[in-house]
């Protein structure tokens, strides 16, 4: 397990990336009218993204497959909607922390009874997790029970009085969270190559040697547990801040399912990969919609399909185009 | 309380699996620096003593002691950080890591928590400086780079012995280090073992004979979950009751 990406690979990623961050430059003149509706849904896309790194730091990371991740993403957004007053602005510099902090949390209450069970255990215990939250906020009526909250105004970015980024416009949103992705990605990166990124890595390959070693496997997959629910709540922060709406459904199993494929389709504990799964399976659903009512149809067959052909995910085909021999350090 | 001689031992450790009792009260004393063999045929509850030592399984009965501290309710992992490392019966490195990643790992045990999130780990010097004496020490300097499931059968049984030497033992506890490999694989692994005899204390759960004999001083026989002898090598070669039991069955014990 390398961290280090090949050389033509990390230029490939490098160009889509300079290809994306440029869209609000390229767009207008290819799409003219559409141009907006699709920088909406790219800054969607990305928001999906984040929750997919997020999910493979577990699922393809520490071989922690939770079927209940969207809970966090969904607490994320109800956490702007708790902290925002109805007809006023929350300022990101306390909402964001907050948000990310008590999701933090709630990862950690939820991962110290989880990561007691282990395989198809774990897969039913984060799900019924999930489940839970689902039915918290879809049932009570702390935030308009099934019929969601609205988030009228979005949050400020100030700083000494000065707005430094208005989330209200489209574009800068869309930057904001280009740049959070991005963050993210290296972040996760940064953790992967750290001592902790490694013992975590090697618990996915083999946890009983790790504990034969001298590391207790479950503080380690708790730490990464409460790190992945906070990156899935300020996914769900963002989702949140671009919709201006939350709803129970953010938190339910079909979320959770959804992201789980855009990893698994992507490339599990590749990191680069589910980004890409999060964007072919968002498009591909974009495109297939246009074309036909039926697009589940199609939808489905690819995702068959591409985990057939591909079983180490499109990140796998793409790293043994880039020529990623087996050894080699 | 009287000073034990031993710096390791077990007191009566028995463990039993429903109605089987696959350890029954065996107290063995393992002295600092000694090479001692734990021998037996299939069955013996050698590896389930094995698991018992390292806290790898809970004790039903019994204590382990280890430098006058009773550690027999320590988890696997709190046992490998008092100092004593173990090897597994069946190949179990992480395959999908280079020969020296799986030692460097090994050797984060060096730091006082790998709870370190930012720092990359091939950074920290002295972590990879162990890693590389581990697999100096093991014979596999020049395999650092090749990825461990790539390597062949003997080499990834080396690397098991590499990646206990990373972590910095003090005692080296190996279940059958010799399990699977061939004739000249065996005389380098057993060439390995009487190096480190030298260096650690060991205990070895070995069926070969030849190099129980080659690397051992102390000899431990188990029969049926019970201790039969533990005495000197000579000793344990002379005794009436180990020869009837199991060396002097010949190929049939095993």
């Amino acid at each position: 397990m390398n961290t280090v990406l090949p050389r033509r690979l990390t230029i490939a990623l490098l160009l889509l990336l300079a290809g994306l961050a440029l869209f609000p430059a390229w767009g207008p003149l290819a799409f003219a009218a559409k141009y907006t509706f699709l920088l909406q849904k790219l800054t969607g896309i990305m928001i999906l993204a984040i929750l997919a790194l997020s999910l493979d730091l577990l699922v393809g990371v520490a071989g922690l497959v939770s079927l209940g991740h969207a809970a966090f993403f969904g607490l994320g957004g109800y956490m702007l909607a708790l902290l925002s007053p109805q007809y006023e602005a929350a300022s990101l510099w306390v909402a964001l922390p907050a948000t990310m902090g008590a999701v933090a949390l709630a990862a950690l209450v939820v991962g110290f009874l989880a990561i007691r069970t282990a395989g198809i255990y774990f897969i039913m215990v984060t799900l019924a997790f999930g489940q839970m939250g689902y039915y918290f906020f879809n049932d009570s009526k702390l935030a308009g029970g099934s019929d969601g909250a609205y988030i009228y105004v979005k949050p400020t970015v100030e700083a000494f009085g000065t707005t430094l980024v208005n989330l209200e416009s489209k574009q800068a949103f869309f930057f904001v969270v280009l740049g959070c992705l991005v963050a993210v990605y290296l972040l996760l990166r940064v953790v992967l190559a750290s001592p902790f990124g490694r013992v975590l890595a090697a618990i996915g390959v083999n946890e009983g040697r790790v504990r034969g070693l001298g590391f207790d496997p479950a503080v380690y997959k708790l730490v990464a547990f409460a790190l992945a629910g906070a990156l899935a709540g300020l996914a769900g922060f963002l989702a949140a801040t671009q919709y201006g709406f939350v709803s129970p459904a953010m938190l339910g199993w079909h979320q959770s399912g959804h992201v789980l494929v855009m990893v698994i389709l992507g490339g599990m504990g590749t990191l680069f990969g589910p980004i890409l799964g999060a964007f072919i399976l968002e498009l591909a659903h974009f495109g297939l919609e246009a074309v036909t009512e039926h697009w589940l149809l199609p939808m489905g067959m690819l995702v068959i399909a591409i985990v057939l052909a591909l079983p180490k995910g499109v990140a796998g085909l793409l790293l043994q185009w880039c020529g990623k021999k087996g050894d080699g350090e | 309380m009287s000073v034990s001689p031993f710096l390791f031992e077990t007191k009566g450790l028995t463990k039993a699996f429903g109605g089987l009792i696959a350890v029954n009260s065996v107290s063995i004393g393992f002295r600092e620096r000694e090479a001692h063999a734990i021998i037996g045929p299939n069955g013996a509850g050698k590896s389930t003593f094995v698991n018992l030592l390292t806290g790898h399984l809970p004790a039903s009965g019994g204590h382990v002691m280890f430098r006058g501290a009773d550690i027999t309710r320590q988890p696997a992992h709190k046992v490998a950080r008092l100092g004593i490392g173990r090897s597994y019966q069946k190949t179990n490195v992480f395959p999908s890591f280079t020969c020296f990643e799986n030692c460097r790992l090994a050797a984060q045990s060096l730091l006082s928590t790998s709870m370190r999130f930012l720092r990359p780990a091939a950074s920290y010097r002295e972590v990879s400086a162990r890693a590389s004496e581990a697999l100096e020490r093991a014979g596999l300097a020049a395999r650092a780079g090749r990825i461990a499931g790539s390597m062949s059968y003997g080499e990834q049984r080396q690397l098991e012995i590499a990646m206990v030497l990373a972590t910095a033992p003090q005692v080296l506890v190996l279940d059958e280090p010799l399990a699977g490999m061939g004739k000249e694989e065996s005389e380098g692994m057993v060439g390995l073992l009487r190096d480190l005899a030298d260096t650690y204390t060991l205990i070895l759960i070995e069926h070969d004979m030849d190099a129980v004999f080659a690397i051992a001083k102390v000899l431990s026989v188990m029969v049926n979950g019970t201790l039969l002898e533990s005495g000197p090598l000579e000793q344990i070669r002379a005794s009436k009751a180990v020869q009837d039991a199991y060396l002097g069955d010949g190929a049939e014990a095993y």
